[in-house]
């Protein structure tokens, strides 16, 4: 309906200086987003300037009925792709109203490790790839998958284009430039092995941010799907069988390895990585074990290992790092269900604050 | 939805200098086109300031597992039609890590032979005559066909107008007006006489470029066909029977062919050409012998012949080329699937370079 449309886009800075404020927080399974939206009198960029807010925990499984209120605090900023103007989006995390952080509030964790001194001096980059599969509404069942079947094997879709072999573009390209539009470090996107599913890439961000710019893109490609009547999935095996399942590949430098001689530090990290790979599992994603099976481009769950352009590995290192003797490399293993906030402090924790 | 609309036409040139850059290649099967996109820090207009990529060969059939980073080679920017504002596609070929290029990258023999300063003096154009089908989804039955039977004999439907005879045509003028926005030399459209069947025309283009042009244009037309849910083929003969095929006819000339006295250099090329008509043949695309059966408009697969104003001929003189005394000359034998930088190069080899 134009009217509805014309309402939804109205330029309000023409008659008021006041702005909305999207407040988004991670619910009681981890993995659910939630959003609700308060006006405020004027412009904001600084999330120090915002003011805290509250929800019913209750109703996220986050809080008691009789003590539910979570207080809600700004944490980073985002330009609104949907309301644009002035209006912002705002990553928040959670806390008890005596100021103490909910067990599902994975951020305050990380940002205690990103703000150690031996960590902040490395100055970590994060790159992720996230994974995702969009899904027919109601029935669940992949998009552009036939009902009841299944489509021709994996071959022609990864990077594909056409009417048989990508599905969801549009959801897929409106999300990229929402993102841009939103000040989100988005670096690329591409079509995945399995028809319906999809990936893009946010980075390179530094220590906390990547978190932040990770769960913001969530929510906005959520609500792209939302308004495209289709429902996306961060299940990390969404069918079983010879089908590709979903990760978010999670691409790590540190301002040593990016130096030269980086290469001989880099083999070091990996083999701390090495070292703790049960722990870094636990906390990779739910389902991951579905996943990770020593098919369909993944290393086994149970093993190690590590390789130069080597797709079945856990971590693969670059042909060009390997060559300028400097770089990153690429941890494979977590799902496209993991928490980054988990994911991305857990691994600058182990490569330089852990000691074997 | 517009509201999806509004997101993938944001004009983010407000917001930010980023642009985003598609990068494009031909994938393993040597017609399937592959491409991902990539953000840059502002816009980008020489090829050779783009960065290489790399992309994973083990999903298109071009490398192993184990070993499978591809590396593209930016070639050729066009405008992006569908992202419009400064963004870009970015024709490009693959190579291995050292340098090699790939098997399927048929664009590295070619730009050898139109760099060998013989070719270069003689500034060979080429005009390319694309032809495809259009087929529903699903079904792959051409489109405006009744499902399960036939429509009316050819007669009605070249360059024909109307429900009844012209099915398509809004892919047809969106790809041509896209093709123009995207800076690609096309000439001209028209339907076909197999109703279903369309051609574009793109040139005149010098060497090289002609094969960048013809890829982007086919590109740029299965992404239109995507969004339409429309198929598309370009199968010599995807319909048995009494139904035109589909071709690439090549019009070709160099410098002394357009010049006084060109006719004669014409003549000793198509000689030429004549001394090597199975050479050709191998490589002007899978399953012709299909379609180049002495019917419909074109030669036996077997028989080399030539005539002016003759389409039942390998190649074809036009009556004003005889007429002035110089001009060009078109190659009726090339399919539709052919690779455009084996058939461009591959003409200008035997009639510059090659000694009988």
């Amino acid at each position: 309906m134009s009217l509805l449309s014309d309402l939804i886009n109205l330029n309000l800075s023409e008659s008021s200086e006041k702005i909305i404020a999207e407040y988004i927080w991670v619910g009681g399974s981890g993995m659910d987003l939630r959003s609700k939206a308060r006006t405020l009198p004027g412009p904001v960029s600084d999330p120090s300037k915002l003011p805290k807010w509250n929800y019913d925990g209750s109703s996220t499984n986050q809080a008691p009925g009789q003590d539910s209120e979570v207080i809600l605090y700004p944490q980073a900023i985002f330009k609104d792709p949907f309301r644009q103007g002035n209006n912002i989006l705002v990553i928040c995390d959670v806390y008890t109203p005596a100021g103490e952080p909910l067990p599902t509030n994975k951020r305050y964790n990380a940002a205690k490790i990103f703000s150690h001194p031996d960590v902040a001096a490395e100055v970590p980059w994060y790159g992720i790839e996230q994974e995702y599969t969009l899904l027919q509404k109601d029935t669940n069942w992949p998009l552009g998958w036939p009902i009841g079947g299944y489509p021709g094997p994996q071959g022609p879709y990864y990077c594909g284009i056409g009417a048989d072999k990508a599905y969801g573009r549009d959801i897929v390209d409106a999300h990229y430039k929402a993102c841009l539009y939103a000040g989100i470090n988005i670096s690329g996107i591409n079509g995945e092995v399995m028809p319906g599913q999809w990936e893009f890439q946010v980075g390179p961000s530094v220590g906390i941010s990547a978190g932040d710019e990770i769960w913001a893109a969530r929510y906005i490609l959520e609500r792209i799907t939302e308004i495209a009547g289709v429902v996306v999935s961060f299940d990390p095996k969404p069918i079983p069988g010879d089908w590709n399942g979903a990760g978010a590949h999670t691409n790590y430098s540190t301002k040593s390895m990016r130096e030269n001689g980086g290469y001989e530090i880099i083999k070091k990290a990996i083999e701390k990585l090495g070292l703790r790979h049960k722990e870094h599992i636990a906390a990779y994603g739910e389902g991951n074990e579905r996943r990770l099976t020593g098919k369909h481009e993944t290393a086994d769950i149970n093993t190690f290992s590590w390789g130069v352009a080597n797709r079945g590995a856990s971590v693969r290192v670059g042909r060009d790092t390997e060559k300028d003797g400097k770089g990153y490399f690429e941890d494979r293993r977590p799902s496209s269900n993991m928490d980054p906030y988990v994911v991305t402090s857990m691994i600058a924790e182990t490569t330089l604050l852990w000691k074997p």
